[in-house]
């Protein structure tokens, strides 16, 4: 047990200051410390995903990141995601294309696919699955958690575009 | 109002799950909560001389070492729940903590508990123990040899059991036309949930009631368990499986851990959690397979099969776990013939103890192995006789006019029809076209292999008096409650307890379709034995089959009553009302009606109702099926083999199930996916390895292969619907057939491809490595 530090990071926009044991790993600071319980630990050898958050918007394995690690950053879980009232196109995905059976490995998967359409908005299906190397899920093989992805590719590419009318028809009026 | 029944309706389980609201076991908190760890032995087999606890005790934070000395007299051990009668069994009962001995690396030895997890894992290096090891043995072939290391003391060449249920004569097998003679190995596989085992145990001292919150397929088996374990009686044990995060058999199982929770928890009055991790998970949560399976299979040069003899020596490990007898016996056993017509067949199967994790139920539970030994044994024969796989199959399937049929074992098959689910296999193949297509790939001296399995598989169990005569230590009924609240809104409550299949909006739609109300208006409950009648779980694909069975007939029961208040304010008799749409009308008179929620409020007012009922609108069925279900179907696997990697690649994967009347078919197909993936997946990459002396080398995701989504094709998948006469929704169980039917048709698809270099078999998983390497040595003997 060493003794404690000071650490303070923006967890889905809040900003939590504690004093933790330099040992503690993220994700349990974030479940255990925050009561943030919805990121979840499935394997202690970073190998399945289930930790995944973003520190400053990369999705890391808060598994393998201790949390004084994070100390300064800005960190997103799946609370932060979006809720009922607002969900993200990936939760949306998810429930249309039934991409989550006993729902364990699902908000790190959401987490990593998220991430995924950030810098790829329009990923072929090998690329979905290459790029759900970090995960493990074993209840769905796979194949709806792409139609998942695909169908949040298509909402995220809708709701830019409505943006994008939004934006015209607003600089038009201003004209 | 649009058909429930059949819908492809997103499921209610999600909203919570998808927004980080779902309430796992780790997710629990209780005031004044407290960490446990367990000390494991490091050693397969050694004595133990001494424990020294004192450091550890002395560490800050921790609050309680508990070793065997400590609980093993106070606590009773976690039996052997299915005892398979006539067999000589022979089950070890499993202490809490090991005491003089340990049997397998990984046994529970010392039970800390501290003020946090990371404190209670310091602790662990704390205890001092010391040990004298003893040699291990690991294979169940080498355990039976004379002189291997005796597992315990007490059981004689470390058989466990020894089970023949039929016997054939040999003159059967010596006078046959052809017989094909092959030894399979069933590799040991591990269920990997993703969430791992873990308990909440909260005991008032002052009423003495207990709750266990625990990572459970079947909370009520626990509480009958834990009960005695514990010796807290099951009026006052209250389990509770919250959000389950998958369980594939793996936590049908009864282990000590939750029950050591309990007893801390009782013993320091503070509520204590014990989580596993995953490198523990390895160790310590049951494995599954591991069967040598040596076929004889005869017939004649047309093709019909006469007699089949099998023996499978199944590695149970150091104890006899929960359901583990019951998997290479009778789940195996009975079900060896698979789909054709047999007329004559025997089994016969030693249990052996080894040093190595106990061997359990998983996902299929000895069917997947039965349907590996006919369906490669099948292609076997085929090619001895020279006829194609496809026509040996078509000849010797059991028809569509033969059902209910009787195996050669004494099952009865409830329906089927078999060649329908082939042909239609054979049509989204495109069959003719996928052997030109092997052939003009042949020729550029390309590998490309199609595997079948045409299976069936038992399950929904089941009859409970069957259940009884095989030594199942429980029924296998199952419960369900519809109880309809004022506002017309309903709760189910089943006894069933589902962890990823989709049950809460199966069984919605199944009640709304009864009642006519949206499925939104239904909300439904399971796995918690303080508010759940008596009840099985979900395992063996039961949960639709008999816990759907008995939410109709109490649904059914339901309505009986309505129609009955709704004839009385409507004044006319119940046979004159019917309920269409949420609406119970007058035939033949609009307008005179009443809506669903008022009678359910009329009912639970009871201002008025009908001389003699009872108030209030709810009903309870615990339904016993007469017989087990028997979904089937065909699958289609196509494979190209590097010649060069020895990798195999996924081309196409083609599946037809019958898994009876479909609810939903989006969640069905769901479940088919998702056994496939676990099916597949013991063909190619998983794998259990123990070194010599017992140490579990695959212990880690690093070094256990999980199937990842770019090992996958898309899948193809269809069904066929014929209905099970057996329960009154027709279904027949899915959550077992991907996993049952895919492992040897992905293996006959490699093994087609690999003919050219003579290669009948090799053992599963089949990694580039042993792919390369049988084609080299074959090639060095040409």
């Amino acid at each position: 047990m060493g003794s404690k530090m000071e650490i303070s990071m923006k967890v889905n926009g809040i900003e939590k200051k504690s004093y933790t044991e330099p040992r503690m790993l993220l994700v349990h600071y974030l479940r255990d410390e925050l009561d943030l319980t919805g990121t979840h630990i499935g394997c202690d050898t970073s190998q399945c995903g289930a930790c995944t958050v973003y520190i400053d918007g990369k999705s890391v394995k808060s598994c393998t990141t201790l949390a004084v690690q994070a100390d300064g950053t800005e960190v997103t879980t799946v609370e932060g995601l979006g809720d009922m009232e607002k969900l993200h196109a990936i939760q949306r995905g998810f429930w249309e294309e039934h991409g989550l059976q006993c729902g364990y490995c699902t908000p790190g998967v959401m987490m990593a696919m998220a991430a995924l359409l950030k810098e790829n908005p329009d990923p072929s299906e090998s690329e979905i699955r290459e790029g759900m190397k970090g995960a493990i899920c074993r209840c769905t093989g796979y194949q709806f958690i792409v139609k998942a992805v695909q169908h949040a590719a298509r909402s995220l590419a809708e709701e830019n575009e409505k943006e994008k009318l939004v934006q015209s028809a607003g600089e038009g009026g201003a004209k | 109002m649009a058909k429930l029944h059949g819908a492809r309706i997103k499921r209610q389980e999600d909203p919570r799950l998808i927004t980080g609201n779902g309430n796992f076991t780790d997710d629990i908190k209780l005031p004044g909560m407290v960490h446990a760890r367990v000390l494991r032995s490091p050693y397969a087999h050694a004595k133990i001389l001494s424990i020294d606890v004192t450091q550890a005790l002395e560490h800050p934070g921790v609050l309680a070492v508990y070793t065997g000395k400590d609980v093993n007299p106070v606590m009773q051990p976690v039996p052997t729940s299915w005892v398979v009668p006539g067999c000589n069994i022979k089950p070890k009962p499993r202490m809490p903590l090991a005491e003089e001995k340990v049997h397998y690396a990984g046994e529970g030895v010392a039970f800390v508990v501290a003020e946090d997890r990371y404190i209670a894992k310091d602790a662990l290096e704390k205890i001092k123990v010391e040990y004298e090891e003893l040699p291990a043995v690991t294979h169940q072939e080498d355990a039976l040899k004379e002189g291997a290391p005796i597992i315990h003391e007490d059981v004689e060449g470390n058989l466990a059991f020894d089970w023949q249920p039929a016997e054939i004569e040999d003159e059967i097998f010596e006078q046959a036309e052809v017989v094909v003679k092959q030894r399979f190995y069933e590799q040991r596989v591990v269920p990997n949930p993703m969430e791992t085992r873990g308990a909440v145990a909260q005991y008032n001292s002052g009423g003495g009631e207990m709750t266990i919150w625990c990572t459970s397929q079947n909370p009520h088996i626990h509480r009958m368990v834990y009960s005695e374990v514990l010796g807290i009686p099951e009026s006052k044990l209250r389990i509770v499986a919250p959000d389950v995060g998958g369980g594939f058999g793996a936590k049908i199982g009864v282990y000590t851990e939750e029950a050591l929770a309990g007893y801390a928890a009782k013993h320091l009055k503070r509520p204590v959690k014990w989580i596993e991790e995953r490198s523990e998970h390895f160790l310590a949560t049951n494995h599954a397979r591991d069967e040598v399976i040596e076929v004889e299979l005869a017939g004649n040069k047309d093709g019909t099969l006469t007699a089949l003899r099998v023996v499978n020596t199944a590695n149970m490990g150091a104890y006899l776990s929960t359901m583990g007898a019951g998997v290479p016996t009778i789940d195996f056993g009975l079900m060896i013939t698979g789909a054709y017509d047999i007329p004559k067949a025997a089994v016969r199967t030693y249990g052996v103890y080894t040093n190595t994790t106990p061997t359990d139920a998983y996902r299929g539970a000895g069917k997947p192995e039965a349907t590996f030994q006919i369906e490669r044994a099948i292609d076997l024969f085929a090619h001895e006789i020279g006829m194609d796989v496809l026509e040996i199959r078509r000849k010797n399937l059991v028809k569509k006019e033969a059902f209910p049929y009787t195996n050669a074992m004494g099952l009865n098959y409830d329906s089927g029809n078999y060649q329908l689910s082939l042909e239609k296999a054979l049509e989204m193949a495109n069959y003719e076209e996928l052997r030109e297509e092997q052939k003009r790939l042949a020729a550029e001296g390309r590998l490309m292999g199609i595997g079948f399995s045409t299976y069936v598989e038992l399950c929904g169990l089941g009859p409970s008096k069957v259940a009884g005569a095989i030594g199942f230590q429980g029924g296998l009924w199952e419960n369900s409650t519809v109880r309809v609240h004022p506002s017309g809104k309903v709760a189910v409550y089943t006894g069933a307890s589902p962890h990823g299949q989709g049950v809460k909006t199966t069984f919605a739609q199944v009640v709304g379709e009864k009642f006519g109300i949206p499925i939104e208006d239904i909300e439904v409950y399971s796995g918690d034995t303080g508010s759940i009648a008596m009840g099985w779980g979900t395992y063996g694909s039961r949960t639709t089959a008999v816990g759907g069975g008995a939410l109709a007939i109490a649904a059914d029961r339901v309505v009986d009553k309505a129609k009955k208040i709704a004839a009385h304010e409507l004044e006319t008799s119940p046979e004159d009302i019917e309920l269409k749409d949420g609406v119970f009308q007058v035939k033949g008179v609009p307008g005179r009606q009443r809506t669903f929620q008022e009678i359910a409020k009329s009912a639970n007012m009871a201002w008025d109702l009908p001389e003699g009922m009872e108030p209030a609108l709810e009903a309870q069925s615990f339904f016993d099926p007469e017989n087990f279900v028997y979904p089937f179907g065909t699958h289609i696997c196509v494979v190209e083999v590097d010649k060069d990697t020895g990798k195999v690649e996924l081309k196409r994967y083609i599946a037809v199930d019958d898994v009876g009347r479909v609810i939903n078919p989006t969640i069905v197909e769901g479940q088919v996916h998702g056994g496939l993936a676990q099916g597949i997946g013991q063909a190619l990459w998983e794998g259990t390895v123990y070194s010599e002396n017992g140490q579990l080398l695959s212990g880690t995701f690093m070094d256990y292969t999980m199937p990842q989504a770019d090992f996958f094709p898309e899948f193809e998948t269809a069904y066929t619907e014929t209905p099970s006469p057996v329960n009154p929704l027709g279904a027949k169980g899915v959550g077992e057939t991907g996993t049952t039917a895919s492992t040897p048709a992905v293996v006959n698809a490699v093994m087609d491809a690999l003919r050219s270099y003579g290669i009948k078999d090799l053992e599963m998983p089949l990694t580039p490595e042993k792919v390369w390497a049988a084609m080299q040595n074959r090639r060095e003997l040409v």
